[in-house]
């Protein structure tokens, strides 16, 4: 009896905050979405899943989940390398690793604000960076980076991996010192050359760590909010909003609160999904994934 | 013809030049745009718009002076500080004690109770903000610190349990025995011999629960409509916006609040980065 009672003194505070504050909200959430409500008053006005057609069929809100792709595609495609490059080449016998380390790392431990804001001074019109390409005589680089709407998605992406690449890089250099360097050694006696070694051996062995960095970046760049809210509010004319940013601007913008629970819903869901859908086809393998 | 070992540490040598440049270009994207504002705080607005590239001539402090003496960095510093630290407290006191549970004792549900904690890895807290808003508004906890910290603890909660289970799971049962034969109660030994021995983690789940915290910005945006109620990162995005016309004004602000989070870092860089990829590693 005793022991039941131990149980529930040491689970009761965390189950009481996870769900009074975590599992609960989303709940509701999901309730709320069933209803056309402004925040005040009753519950009255039940509209089904008419909220989650407006959602889908919105024009922006399509646009901000096309936003959401883009930076989910340009991280793979351009981060990713650019990490696993930069890993490689960090895991040598530098001198100074270990001030490298913290420098590349640094930018993470700065909060999304303060990255936004460094990066809308240096951006500023005839500012930093544009006074820094016309002096390397590349006038014609400039754009307006954050007001052209071509461009702002771009720049943006440019933002976020400035402050997330140090933890891919960090990661990754976690995961190569987990290789032996015999293993290097051996291929290289069998007559493989750098390249052959790297291809077959290690980057097959750096497997886990890169998976579960595919993982965080696509769920941080499906949740992607700060910096795109304190730099652009998601605009020019909605050219950079993502599905968060548009969740935060219906619900506390326009107190349109069921409408934006419904976004909050197809949020979460798509997050959910994909976290699913990579458990069970990428993830399996690895002994012991995250979310095991 | 056979590969000596002196041609693998040539061909590997012959690599490191290319290792140096990689670094210097690293250490070049990241650090430039931090010296800008740095350097550029101490420059004055008319030098900053002069030449936005460029060394401060002369060399101005007034800028640092003025806010450092003012009292609006150091509300906000405050602010962020009592926030993160009530957060920190209850995510891994709570944590803990469920982490506790959730592996040395045995009963019905325990690998589904620990599932759910850990699925709460993918809640985002913007899906819930909403509900959560009005909840806040219901108990009276908006313009409170304890309407952003609770969240935040309970957000962190998934996390500090997923680093911390399979630690305190692989504390041997002898040790727990040998304490009970010395009379120690199961509570005793989580208190006395189990939270002493977990101390690596209890300092990784620390770190990750302030830093999360300190740097957080959505709920402080959602909880805080009065100025004196915000936090840095709240503070640094709202001053930017209301001085904008003070450039070199903005860069000093900008600079003081980088330094808590770089000094924090640069003291607790193994424990950041052990905890980081130790959690995503499970």
């Amino acid at each position: 009896m005793t022991r039941r009672l131990e149980l529930a003194l040491l689970l009761g505070p965390a189950l009481v905050l996870f769900v009074g504050f975590v599992l609960a909200p989303i709940g509701v959430a999901a309730y709320y979405s069933l209803y056309d409500w402004q925040g005040f008053g009753s519950l009255t006005d039940f509209v089904g899943l008419g909220n989650y057609w407006d959602v889908l069929g919105g024009a922006v809100f399509q646009s901000a989940v096309q936003h959401n792709l883009v930076i989910v595609v340009l991280s793979l495609v351009v981060q990713l390398p650019i990490s696993v490059g930069i890993a490689l080449l960090l895991n040598r016998k530098l001198r100074g690793r270990s001030a490298l380390r913290l420098v590349v790392f640094a930018p993470y431990v700065l909060s999304e604000a303060t990255t936004a804001v460094i990066w809308l001074l240096i951006l500023q019109p005839g500012g930093f960076v544009d006074q820094a390409l016309s002096s390397f005589g590349l006038h014609g680089l400039i754009r307006q980076w954050l007001a052209d709407p071509k461009v702002v998605l771009l720049t943006l992406f440019v933002v976020i991996t400035w402050k997330y690449i140090g933890f891919g890089i960090i990661l990754l250099l976690a995961g190569l010192q987990g290789i032996p360097t015999e293993l290097r050694e051996a291929a290289a006696l069998d007559g493989a050359s750098a390249w052959q070694a790297t291809r077959q051996v290690v980057l097959p062995l750096l497997g886990p760590t890169i998976r579960i960095w595919i993982f965080l970046s696509v769920i941080g760049s499906l949740q992607v909010f700060d910096v795109v809210w304190i730099m652009t509010l998601g605009g020019p004319a909605n050219a950079s909003t993502t599905m968060a940013t548009y969740l935060i601007d219906h619900g506390f913008k326009r107190y349109e609160f069921g409408y934006g629970s419904a976004v909050a819903v197809v949020l979460f869901i798509i997050c959910f999904a994909f976290a699913l859908l990579y458990q069970r086809f990428a993830l399996r393998r690895d002994t012991e994934g995250a979310l095991r | 013809m056979r590969t000596t070992a002196p041609d693998i540490i040539r061909r590997r040598n012959s690599l490191r030049p290319l290792g140096y440049l990689a670094a210097l270009l690293v250490v070049g994207v990241t650090v430039v745009p931090l010296l800008f504002v740095v350097i550029g705080g101490f420059r004055t607005t008319a030098q900053v718009n002069a030449a936005p590239v460029g060394w401060p001539s002369p060399w101005v402090v007034d800028n640092y002076l003025a806010i450092l003496g003012a009292s609006t960095f150091w509300r906000f510093l405050w602010n962020s500080a009592v926030i993160a630290v009530i957060a920190t407290a209850l995510a891994v006191g709570c944590g803990a004690m469920a982490g506790f549970a959730l592996s040395r004792y045995r009963f019905r549900g325990r690998e589904a109770l620990y599932g759910l904690f850990t699925v709460g890895l993918l809640f985002p807290l913007a899906v819930a903000s909403l509900p959560l808003y009005l909840q806040l508004r219901q108990i009276g906890l908006l313009e409170n610190p304890l309407g952003v910290a609770i969240p935040e603890a309970a957000f962190s909660l998934p996390v500090t349990i997923l680093i911390l289970r399979p630690f305190m799971l692989e504390i041997p049962q002898e040790v727990e025995d040998a304490a009970t034969l010395d009379g120690a109660s199961r509570l005793g030994f989580f208190w006395r011999i189990l939270l002493p021995l977990s101390m690596p983690a209890l300092s990784t789940v620390t770190v990750l629960a302030f830093v999360t915290s300190w740097n957080a910005y959505l709920l402080p945006l959602l909880v805080f409509n009065d100025q004196s109620h915000f936090t840095l990162p709240l503070g640094v995005a709202t001053f930017q916006s209301q001085y904008s016309q003070d450039t070199a004004r903005i860069l000093a602000f900008t600079t003081l609040s980088m330094v808590p989070a770089l000094g924090v870092f640069v003291l607790a860089e193994r424990r950041i980065v052990g905890g980081l990829s130790g959690s995503v590693k499970g």
